[in-house]
Order: structure tokens, then C-alpha cells, then sequence
């Protein structure tokens, strides 16, 4: 059938502030939604409360409505549009959260809007335990025995029916909050009132725990005509226990024979069917017994998630594009595979390669956090790495990580106590791969090791394929002595130079070296959808070690974007927004644009975004490898966050170029002491500071910048470890602690300026002229994380003359830093007085708010700075300046039970939303201000 | 055993190209044609296709070996491709239920195959060059020796190869007591068709690929099945012949891949063969008469002519096509009890989305039975 003419216009409803479980891939699907519905002419508005998406550009939708997911606003809209369906599954459980509330309303029915490429009941239906676990047992498959509990009384009662160890599961939350495994008789109470409280029915599921069972994730898409497709099929390498977000997974599935995984698919189809009728994606997870491979329905998702923007990552078939499509009434076999172009879109994508998609944690950011996996979500960020071995994968994923490893270990972060080893593999945390490989190389049995994680032999033989390899590399002293064939299945294995270097306890320019006199070279690869069976022409490679080489450069002039890497806390999808902006930018003005990143979740590493995807580590080796093939003009590392800017050195000591601001004038911004000076010699004023090599020069400095004083260390994202002290206790226990969990870093004091207020401009600078694009003033005094604060745009209490005074500085900063590009600075202002706290010669996390606020596409106009295409004066920049913006902070700690929810120097938020208020009497704004200093601890 | 320790060994192509890369399974030289299927399951099932006699298969699934070999799913009572070239050969597996490793299995069933290959490149020459013969060695090395062998291998044009895979007698397959009676043709039948027809209520005898209808109509079946099987569908008169007298005896008949094909012959449509086939697990087919689509598992080198079948369409009529290749997926023949696919509803491995096509079969049986 094609497609339903009557929708001429179509309302998105995006997923609001990243939170933990519910992170970017909303934007990517959002995003993919409006172009897929705009291409067939449809008009598309979109609500979302987050700036920092690109789905809430304009050059994604017809009309952006950056207002509170809030049935209000959905009238607002509806009032101000002719919409005729809304499409709500394109942002997670949020989305869907808000269209049945509005529909409830009536608010549907009223303006006479349908629901599209959604099936309210089904999504009812699937977040019902209860009914869920019947409708499973109806359809005649297999499920754990459970209980459903409306009270305290009715838990007790399922756990003495079902036994120890058991599972709660709330209804309705996210990603698992609030569900955990219950071991014991003791531990029940208090976790069946955690979940009683958390679920917003009052409801829970007590269940019986199936541990060890291996767990699998397939995609489907289904369409109006009933025909059913598989996109993905997902091998969790942790078994059933720990969330599938916490969960290290792979594709295509490595240890389930043809039998096993029909009998999947049929089931997936099966309950897939039996929710209902709806047109559009679907996720379905399944445990399976590996001892007689019996079956069991773990769950079902009626609707684009997190695995589907994964899953159109890993295959290259985009999930959302097609959703889309199918919701407003195209079959599949009236589309075309978007990849190859030929092919019918009704088709199940294969793979010839490889992908393990790591998450990435953040518990360092979570002082008091269990740190333990389980059944409730606490990764901020995920990474994909694809190869062309299981083991490449696996250490392209580690490498992704950002996390200062190498690979899979190779590097001086062992363990070696078996104890600690044993305990960590059984209770699993953010290191456990790590841990299984130590166990490995401590000789420890590989039934022990399956013993306690339950882990798939056949991954720890893998594993213990590294460990062999290491043994043998170890025999050799220098580069020269390793014979080329088992030099190149090192590499085949994923090794990289630097692991190397450290087993051979050598330099690993040597091993560089070696290896490329060798010609032990990266080919690239094309993700195609067909394992090549027909010719694909979408430019979405990956490097391995093979003999041919689909990556044939073009013979345009091209400029390089270094992504950000997997998000965490200080650095999240703000810097993708930026690197989509760039890469427009660049493309607009002639040249090829690649891309280089990791992060599956974002907009950038859509294949279509940039001219060229290298989906990639953004790790030294990598990246330097796809500069010596493609030759390019030049890289940009102002917008992939701290992730890349950390890179900029090596360019500059390699000698590629850096398009914007040089290094060394970066590098001065970044290094403490010669930023000072340079604050000196402009006569701008600063915090008395001292950097510390020790505990007892950092008392001297202490005591001469007088407490409180801030106390961090050198180089680090989202004041990672910062801290306030007022004595030389405190001081003492913080800088032996930053010691002791890093090594090799200086330690800054900095004198805390006590009630002062804080403020932040982000600037664009080409050489000559210098352009304010916002100054937003921090609604919480000094203090508190920049990233947890609520802001306003413009400023809303300083004085004319401290703005003037911020401006005059941050003009004289980017001319003396001889900025091109991007800037953010940082202001305290106590009694009028202005100083400056630190400068990011950079995108910053506010850069797209601003962008948004006042309506100017900055992050284009910086990028054609950056590359010289344009200078300031060529744009006619005009600021849509109403009211105020606040930016408001949003915490995951709800994931968190016991941690410490008190608010300072360190960055716990993990995302934010934009509010557009009129003055400063608006009833929230108010609320805010009168809160302002509740928040701040140390 | 490390990969660096493995024998070297040596694929040659038709055309003069060169691949190298490490034994696996059973050293020695093997010759076949060359082919490849995607499926990233079931390795052990293509293995063991009869339809696949006579060919090297590639296998682009990045690890082949990972949960070993289980005799209860093989297709066949042995191995039947001549050769294979995988990436990763992985001898470490993980199956509970696996009776062997795939080496071990590979050794047992005397297989020559070739690992370390860059099958994506390879398949990427194939999908250009189209399907050519090749030599897989890991004992000679010499290439102008392995030229001299590989000549001597005949093109798979032309060549009949159904009588070499087929059962030496008939045999028995199901519940005596079943409600139908279906007489089996074996080209080089997979043991699943077998058991899709047994589950749903046949009683199977199986017999040789030549076997004359007058045979076949002694035993007085209520149909009659058409088998896959590897070669030439064109090279086998026999087959034709019979099907045209099954025809026009009128008794129900099913086909399924060179069982199809066989049927198109016995309709006077020619039959043709392709650049380099269908084989994967992931092949959209639409069913024109429902409208409905499914993905289907396919295994064909040959196809039935979509420019001669429109001169035809008086005759049969078109039942389902390719959505990729517009190719023809399967037919009916007008006025008669007479339908066959090209791919495999039978799966193993693949998709289980047509099985419904033995439904229809069975129907179709249970219909002619009501009526007389």
C-alpha cells in the first residue's frame, strides 16, 4: 500500500534530557524520522525539551518547538499547527509516556490528530508484567514464574511462592530502575519497598532469577500488510543478569546454531503478533537455557530503542528511516535498501564482520554508588567497534572506551591478587572483561572463570587466544625481532602498537615503525547490509587487517572531524551536534567531509551525515592511520569535546595540520601556569593558585591562596575529582586521594571565591574580529559544576558594566590566544569585581544552547571560520533575542539509591533541558532563584 | 595450535587469480565451482545440501566453526561441497549439544578447505567476475601445476549431476499410517523436506532421480515432490519426462529449487544459468497471489528463464518473484494440481516464513481426494 496522502503533518515527540537509558539514540531517531517523513513531502514539526539534539535544528524539522514534554505544550502546538498524526515512537518511553497522557486528555481527539506507527494498547500490553506473563503463557511460550505485587503484604507472599533468588521488577520505570536480584530472605523488605515506591503503578514483579541463561536482543520491523523482517540479532557476552545496557554485546550472534535462532525468530514474530498490529520497529530479548537450549520471552519494546539505533549502526539498515516510512502507510517491499539502493528494503541484513558494542560507565562521577551490574542500567554511554575477528572487535571496543587502556589490557593496569580477580568476576562491575583476561593469565581454570560469570566458553577461549599471543610476543625484546606473520595476527587480533610496545617494555614509535616497514597496514571495509553479495556505494567503513581496500580516497580536498567519543558525564551529545554542524559546514564549502567516531548512538555516525564515515576509536593509532591514507587538508578537534582537542598535540608533533586555533595557543588555555601568566601580562584578573607535584607543597600553596580552596587535578573532563577544602586536613586526604587514582598529574589549588557569581561567554574569534554569541549567567553561585547549574541567557543580575567588563576580556583573551574559532570562558565575579577562571579553546557544552536560544546557526559560521572559508564579517548575524533561556540540569541519580546527590565542582548531571521564560517574574525562574544555594556542598 | 603454525594453502581461480591462505580440515586438493551464501547461521547445513555437490563454497560469516557440528543437523548423510573458504576457521566451539568440533568433523568427511582468505574481496570478484571454477590446495603449491588440474574440471553448464547424490533404491520415510501418500523424486533431497512433509501428516517413499513415473505411479501416491539437487536442470531429460507425465496424469505435484526448475522444462520453458546464483538465508520473495512477502533461504546457480516464461503465461502462471532481482520465485502451471518455488521453504538453514507452501500442498492433495 502506499503511502496515506491524508498526512500532510506530522508531529515528533523527542525523548527530552539525556538520562541514564534514555541517552542520544533518541536524537539519532529522531532526527533520521523528520528527514525520512520530509523527504516525502511531509511537514514535520517537533517538540523536545533538549538543545543540545540535532533533531531540534532547523535543519532537521519544519517548526522546533523547544518546550517542556508536557501535554500544555502538545496544545500549544496543536493550537499553533495543522498537525494531522503524531508519531510518538521515535522518543523512548518519555514520547510514549506524554502521547497517552495526551491522549487520555482527549487531546488527540479533539484536534482530530492520529497516532501513528503505534499501537497504545500494545505498548500497555508490554509494559504490564503481569499481562504481559499471561499473554506469553497464551501464545505457548515459556516464561519465568512470577508474581505481580500491589503492596507489601503481596510481595511477601511471592517470594515465600517462588522461592530464593529472586528478581523485582517494577512496572513502567526506565531501563530497569529499581529492579534488582534478591538472594536472601533479609535483603527482600527493603528492596520490595524500593520497588513499590519507584514504580508509578505501585506495582512490582517479584520473579524467579534465571542466572546464567545467555541473553538475546533481535530487531524487527514490521509493516501495514503484516510482513515481518529481522535486522538484528544481538548475543549478549554477559548472560541474564545484568541489563542489556550494561551488557557487553556482539552481532551477528557468535555461539547459536541455524535450530536455536529459528526457533528465536519464529518466537520473536510470534509475540511480535501477538501484541497487536502495528507498523514499525519492535525488540524482542530472550534467554536461552545453554545446557538444553530451551527458550524463555524475557521482554518485548513496540517501538524504536536504544538496541534499534544500535542495531541500524551495526547493519547499516536504518531502523528510524524505515519506521517512519512504514508509519505513514508504505509496505516493506515498496522501499529500497537505503545502502545499496538497488535492493528491497523486505530483506534481513548479514554481516561479514564483527561488531561488539562496549558501554561506557561513569562511577568515578557517583561517590557511594554500588558499583556492582545488575539488573537496573548504569552505563551514560556505549561504544561500537566493528572487525573482522571477534578479538579485533573486542579491543576496538577498549580502545573506544577513552578510559586511557590500550586494548584489552597489555598495558601496566593489571591485576594480579586472585582473590580480588575471583571476587570481581563474580560480582561484575565496569571492569570485568578486564578481570576475566587477568584470571586468564594467572592460569586460573576456564571452568572457574565460566563458573563464576557464566560467560559463554566460547568468549573466554577467545580471550584466552590474547593470552596465548602474549605469551609468545613476550619471548621477543625489539619490534625487528617479531617475525611479519605473527606481527599481522597481532594486529588481526586487535592489538595496538601501544600494547605492544608495553609487553616488549619498548617505544611505540619502534613498534610503528616496524610495523609499517613491514607494510602491515589498515584496510578499510564497507558496511553494506549484504556481506557484499551486491554493490553497495554508502561511504560507511571500518579498518582491519585484509588484503583489498575498499576506502579509495577521492581526489577532493578533505577536512577530518574528530567525534567525541562514547558519552559520559561533562561530555555528551552537545559535542555531536557540534561535529554534524561541522561536517555541514565543510561540505557547504567544497570540500569532503569525514568523519571519525565511535558512539553508536549519534546523529553524526549516520551514514549519510558526513561525505565519509570511519566508524572508528578516535584513538591515536586509528586516527593516524585514515590521515595517511586519505590525505587531507586538515583535521578539526574544536568540536568533538575534550576527546579530541587531547589529540591535538600529536597532530602538531606529527605535523598535520589543525584547522583553527594552532596547538600551542590551545595548549597555553589548557596549561595552568603559562594561562596564568598570560592573564598577568593582559592584566586580567584570576584566582590566587599553585599547581603541586605533592601533598606538601600543595599545603604551602593552600595556606597562601588562603580557604577554601578548590582542589583538582591537571587535564581532566567535567571537574572529574574536584573538590572544595577549608582546612589542611581535608586538603591532605583530597590530594592523596587524586594521587593514588592518578598518577602522574599535578594537582591545582585554586582559591575558591566564596558567594561569587558565575557567568560564562562563548565567542567566535577568526583572527581579527572577535563575536560574542552568549553570555549566560549561572543561577547558582561559584561552586557548583558549570554543567550543574542552572544558567540564563542572557544574564539576569549583573551589572552593565561587569558584562562590558566580561566582554572586554574575552576579546583580549581570543586575540592573545590567537583563537580561530571557537572559545568559552569561564567568569567569577565577586563584588564587581571580574575574574577569570579557565578558558576552553573549543566547542563548549553551552555552544548549541546558545545557538538555540537565538536562533543562529554559530556552529556553521565557527566552522567556516575554523577552516578559512569565511571571516566574522561575512555573516549578517542576527540574534532572535526574547526573554530569557534557562538551562537546567537533569541527574540520573535515581539510579543511584545511596549516592551522594549533593551538588559541587564535579559534574553529575547527565543532561539538560532548555526553558524560554519572558522576565524574570516567571513562576519557574523564581523557583529556581530562590533555591539557588540550597544545592551546594563540596 | 596458533593460525602461524597452520600449512599454507592456495585457492586458484579459473581466470588466474590468486588467494592464499592457511589449511583447514583435511589436507589435500579439491576442485568444484565456485559460490558463495551469506547466512551468518547454519554452516553445517549447507555442508551437507546435496544441492551443493560439485561446489567451493564461500562462506562470508566472519567466524565459521564457533558452535561445532551436531549429527542431527546435517541435511544429508555427509558432507557434499567439494571445498570451503572461510575468514576465521574456529575450531574452539561452544554447543552444549555439538557432537564435534568442525575440524574434527571437516577431517572425518574428508573436506579440503582453506582459511585466512579475504572473503569478502573474494566474493565482491565473484559478485563481478560471476561463478567460475576453482582448485583449493594445501599439498601442491605450484600454481602451474594446480592451472593443469583445474582445466581439467568440466564447466558446471551443461552438467548433470542429480544421478551422483540420489538414493540407490527407494526407501520409506514417515507414518505408514499417515493420511497422504506422497512419491518423492530424490535429485539430492535435504533431510528436512523430508520431515516437513512426515510432521505434517505424509507418508513419504523416496525413490532414485531416474525413476520412470510408471514406477512411481505402481506405489499410488496421492503427489508427487520434485527435490532440490545440485547441476544443470536442463541436462536432465529424464527428470523432465517424468514430470510431464505426472502432468498429465493430473496427480498433484510440488516442487521446490531444481524441482522447480524441472517443472518450468516440463512446461517448455528454458531454464538458464546465472551470473553467480542466490544462496543465503536472507532473500525477500513476494507471493503475488496474497500479496505477502517472506524471507526466504535460497541455494540456486540455475534459474528459470523470466523472458521465455512470458511467452508461457497461457501455461503457468507466475506466483511469487524476487524483490531484489525481479527473478522468477516460483510458478503454478494453469489447469493443472502443479506448483513449485525456487527457493527453499523447507529452511535449514534459514527463515521458517514459507513453509506454509506444504500446507498448500497438503490442500492441494486433500482437495483432489474430496473431489473423486
Amino acid at each position: 500500500m502506499p503511502r496515506d496522502l491524508s498526512i500532510k503533518h506530522i508531529l515528533i515527540i523527542g525523548s527530552g534530557p539525556i538520562v541514564i537509558g534514555q541517552a542520544c539514540e533518541f536524537d539519532y531517531s529522531g532526527t533520521q524520522a523528520s528527514r525520512s517523513l520530509r523527504e516525502e513531502g511531509i511537514e514535520v514539526s517537533l517538540i523536545n525539551s533538549n538543545p543540545a539534539t540535532i533533531m531540534t535544528d532547523p535543519v532537521t524539522a519544519d517548526h522546533v518547538y523547544l518546550l517542556p514534554l508536557t501535554p500544555e505544550s502538545i496544545i500549544q502546538i496543536l493550537e499553533e499547527q495543522q498537525i494531522d498524526a503524531v508519531l510518538p515512537t521515535m522518543g523512548g518511553q518519555t514520547a510514549l509516556n506524554l502521547a497517552i497522557e495526551a491522549g487520555k486528555m482527549g487531546i488527540w481527539e479533539k484536534y482530530n490528530v492520529r497516532l501513528i506507527g503505534v499501537d497504545i494498547d500494545a505498548i500497555e500490553l508490554a509494559e504490564n508484567r503481569e499481562k504481559f506473563k499471561q499473554l506469553m503463557i497464551e501464545i505457548g511460550m515459556y516464561v519465568a514464574p512470577s508474581r505481580i505485587a500491589n503492596s507489601f503484604l503481596e510481595g511477601k507472599e511471592a517470594a515465600q511462592e517462588i522461592g530464593f533468588p529472586l528478581v523485582i521488577r517494577p512496572s513502567y520505570t526506565l531501563g530497569g530502575t529499581g529492579g534488582g536480584f534478591v538472594f536472601s530472605e533479609e535483603e527482600f523488605d527493603d528492596k520490595l519497598r524500593h520497588g513499590l515506591n519507584l514504580s508509578p503503578t505501585h506495582e512490582v514483579l517479584v520473579e524467579q532469577a534465571v542466572l546464567g541463561w545467555k541473553e538475546y536482543e533481535l530487531e524487527l520491523l514490521r509493516d501495514d500488510n503484516d510482513n515481518v523482517v529481522i535486522i538484528c540479532t544481538v548475543e549478549n557476552l554477559d548472560p541474564m543478569g545484568i541489563h542489556t545496557g550494561d551488557s557487553i554485546t556482539v552481532a551477528p550472534a557468535m555461539t547459536l546454531s541455524d535450530t536455536a535462532y529459528q526457533r528465536m525468530r519464529n518466537d520473536a514474530i510470534k509475540m511480535m503478533r501477538s501484541l497487536g498490529n502495528f507498523a514499525g520497529g519492535c525488540n524482542v530479548q530472550f534467554a536461552i537455557n545453554p545446557e538444553d537450549e530451551k527458550l524463555m520471552a524475557i521482554e518485548i519494546n513496540p517501538r524504536v530503542s536504544r538496541s534499534s539505533a544500535l542495531a541500524s549502526k551495526a547493519t547499516g539498515y536504518p531502523i528510524a528511516k524505515i519506521a517512519a516510512k512504514l508509519a505513514i502507510g508504505y509496505t516493506l517491499d515498496e522501499l529500497k535498501n537505503q545502502i545499496t539502493k538497488t535492493t528491497s528494503a523486505f530483506f534481513e541484513p548479514t554481516l561479514d564482520y564483527v561488531i561488539v558494542k562496549m558501554p561506557r560507565w561513569n562511577f568515578a562521577k557517583f561517590a557511594g554508588a554500588d558499583h556492582s551490574l545488575g539488573l537496573q542500567m548504569k552505563s551514560v554511554g556505549e561504544v561500537m567497534a566493528i572487525g573482522r575477528t571477534f578479538n579485533e572487535a573486542l579491543q576496538k571496543a577498549c580502545q573506544s572506551q577513552e578510559n586511557n587502556r590500550n586494548g584489552l589490557g597489555a598495558d601496566m593496569k593489571e591485576w594480579i591478587q586472585t582473590n580480588d580477580i575471583l571476587h570481581r568476576l563474580e560480582f561484575a562491575s565496569d571492569d570485568r572483561i578486564y578481570r576475566l583476561k587477568d584470571a586468564i593469565r594467572l592460569g586460573i581454570p576456564e571452568k572457574t572463570i565460566f563458573k563464576l560469570t557464566k560467560i559463554d566458553p566460547w568468549y573466554i577461549r577467545q580471550i584466552k587466544e590474547l593470552v596465548n599471543l602474549e605469551m609468545e610476543l613476550i619471548r621477543y625484546n625489539v619490534a625487528q625481532d617479531i617475525p611479519e606473520p605473527f606481527f599481522r595476527k597481532l594486529k588481526v587480533n586487535g592489538y595496538s602498537d601501544a600494547q605492544i610496545a608495553w609487553l616488549l617494555r619498548i617505544n611505540e614509535q619502534e613498534v610503528t615503525d616496524q610495523r609499517k616497514a613491514l607494510d602491515i597496514r589498515r584496510t578499510y571495509k564497507m558496511v553494506d547490509t549484504c556481506a557484499a553479495e551486491f554493490e553497495a556505494k554508502t561511504p560507511y567503513f571500518y579498518s582491519t587487517f585484509d588484503e583489498e581496500n575498499e576506502s579509495i580516497p577521492s581526489d577532493k580536498k578533505k577536512i577530518i572531524v574528530l567525534g567525541s567519543g562514547p558519552n559520559r558525564i561533562g561530555q555528551g551529545i552537545e559535542f555531536d551536534y557540534c561535529c554534524v554542524h561541522g561536517l555541514m559546514a565543510i561540505r557547504e564549502s567544497g570540500y569532503e567531509s569525514i568523519m571519525i567516531n565511535c558512539n553508536p548512538e549519534t546523529v553524526s555516525t549516520d551514514f549519510d551525515v558526513a561525505d565519509k564515515l570511519y566508524f572508528e576509536p578516535v584513538f591515536w593509532e586509528h586516527i593516524e592511520e585514515i590521515i595517511e591514507l586519505e590525505k587531507p587538508e586538515g583535521v578539526i578537534v574544536q568540536l568533538g569535546g575534550q576527546t579530541a582537542l587531547k589529540l591535538a598535540e600529536r597532530f602538531h608533533k606529527n605535523g598535520i595540520k589543525i584547522f583553527g586555533t594552532d596547538y600551542p595557543d590551545m595548549d597555553l588555555a589548557e596549561d595552568r601556569g603559562a594561562f596564568s601568566d598570560l592573564l598577568k601580562e593582559l592584566n586580567i584578573p584570576y584566582p590566587k593558585y599553585g599547581a603541586a607535584d605533592n601533598a606538601d607543597e600543595a599545603l604551602v600553596i593552600a595556606n597562601r591562596v588562603t580557604y577554601p580552596v578548590l582542589v583538582r587535578p591537571s587535564y581532566v573532563l567535567g571537574g572529574q575529582r574536584m573538590r572544595i577544602v577549608i582546612n589542611d586536613d581535608e586538603l591532605e586526604e583530597q590530594v592523596l586521594s587524586i594521587f593514588k587514582h592518578m598518577p602522574n598529574n599535578k594537582v591545582l589549588i585554586d582559591q575558591f571565591l566564596e558567594r561569587a557569581s558565575e557567568a560564562e561567554i562563548d565567542a567566535i574569534c577568526d583572527g581579527e574580529d572577535v563575536h560574542i554569541m552568549g553570555i549566560m549567567e549561572h543561577i547558582e553561585p561559584a561552586g557548583i559544576h558549570s554543567g550543574d547549574s542552572c544558567a540564563l541567557l542572557p544574564p539576569y543580575s549583573l551589572s552593565e558594566e561587569v558584562i562590558e567588563t566580561m566582554k572586554k576580556y574575552t576579546i583580549k583573551l581570543a586575540k592573545a590566544l590567537k583563537i580561530k574559532g571557537l572559545i568559552n570562558i569561564q567568569f567569577a565575579i565577586k563584588e564587581d569585581k571580574v575574574y577569570v577562571i579557565e578558558a576552553n579553546p573549543r566547542a563548549s557544552r553551552t555552544t548549541p544552547f546558545i545557538a538555540k536560544a537565538y536562533r543562529v546557526p554559530y556552529l556553521k559560521y565557527a566552522t567556516q571560520v575554523m577552516i578559512g572559508a569565511k571571516k566574522l564579517k561575512d555573516f549578517d548575524i542576527q540574534k532572535h533575542e526574547e526573554g530569557y533561556a534557562i538551562k537546567v540540569p537533569v541527574f540520573s541519580f535515581g539510579k543511584f539509591p545511596n549516592v551522594d546527590k549533593s551538588l559541587g565542582p564535579e559534574m553529575k548531571s547527565t543532561g539538560e533541558a532548555i526553558r524560554f521564560i519572558k522576565d524574570l517574574n516567571d513562576p519557574y525562574f523564581r523557583e529556581l532563584n530562590k533555591k539557588r544555594s540550597m544545592f551546594l556542598s563540596r | 595450535m596458533t593460525k602461524s603454525d597452520l600449512k599454507p594453502a592456495v585457492l586458484l581461480l579459473e581466470d588466474g587469480t590468486i588467494y592464499r591462505g592457511h589449511s583447514a580440515g583435511k589436507i589435500g586438493t579439491t576442485t568444484g565451482e565456485i559460490c558463495f551464501n551469506t547466512g551468518m547461521t547454519g554452516y553445517q547445513e549447507i555442508f551437507t545440501d546435496p544441492s551443493y555437490f560439485g561446489q567451493l563454497l564461500v562462506t562470508t560469516n566472519a567466524h565459521i566453526g564457533n558452535y561445532g557440528t551436531k549429527n542431527l543437523d546435517a541435511e544429508s548423510n555427509s558432507i557434499k561441497i567439494s571445498g570451503l573458504i572461510v575468514k576465521n576457521f574456529t575450531n574452539e566451539f561452544s554447543r552444549k549439544m555439538a557432537d564435534h568440533s568442525i575440524q574434527d568433523y571437516l577431517e572425518t568427511e574428508d573436506l579440503v578447505a582453506i582459511c585466512d582468505i579475504d572473503t569478502r574481496s573474494l566474493v565482491k570478484y565473484i559478485r563481478s567476475k560471476g561463478a567460475m571454477n576453482g582448485i583449493i590446495s594445501s599439498e601442491i603449491l605450484d600454481i602451474d601445476q594446480l592451472k593443469a588440474k583445474l582445466k581439467q574440471v568440466p564447466s558446471m553448464e551443461g552438467l548433470e549431476l542429480s544421478s551422483k547424490v540420489t538414493t540407490d533404491k527407494p526407501y520409506f520415510f514417515g507414518d505408514p499410517h499417515s493420511d497422504h501418500k506422497v512419491a518423492v523424486l530424490d535429485f539430492g533431497i535435504k533431510k528436512n523436506i523430508l520431515e516437513c512433509f512426515s510432521k505434517r501428516g505424509c507418508y513419504l517413499k523416496v525413490f532414485p532421480a531416474k525413476t520412470p513415473f510408471s514406477e512411481l505411479k505402481a506405489w499410488n501416491p496421492d503427489g508427487c515432490f520434485l527435490s532440490n539437487g545440485p547441476g544443470d536442470p536442463a541436462s536432465m531429460d529424464y527428470a523432465i519426462a517424468t514430470t510431464k507425465e505426472i502432468l498429465d496424469a493430473d496427480m498433484p505435484v510440488f516442487g521446490i529449487c531444481l524441482g522447480h526448475q524441472i517443472l518450468a522444462l516440463a512446461n517448455d520453458i528454458p531454464t538458464y544459468k546465472m551470473h553467480h546464483g542466490h544462496r543465503g538465508i536472507n532473500h525477500p520473495v513476494k507471493n503475488i497471489v496474497t500479496g505477502k512477502c517472506e524471507i526466504t533461504s535460497q541455494n540456486h546457480g540455475f534459474g528459470v528463464s523470466p523472458d521465455a516464461i512470458k511467452n508461457k503465461l497461457d501455461k503457468v502462471k507466475i506466483t511469487h518473484r524476487n524483490l531484489n532481482d525481479d527473478t522468477i520465485e516460483g510458478i503454478s502451471v494453469i489447469g493443472k494440481k502443479a506448483f513449485s518455488v525456487q527457493y527453499h521453504p523447507e529452511a535449514s538453514p534459514g527463515p521458517h516464513d514459507a513453509r506454509y507452501l506444504f500446507d498448500d500442498f497438503i490442500s492441494l492433495m486433500s482437495s483432489v481426494k474430496v473431489n473423486s
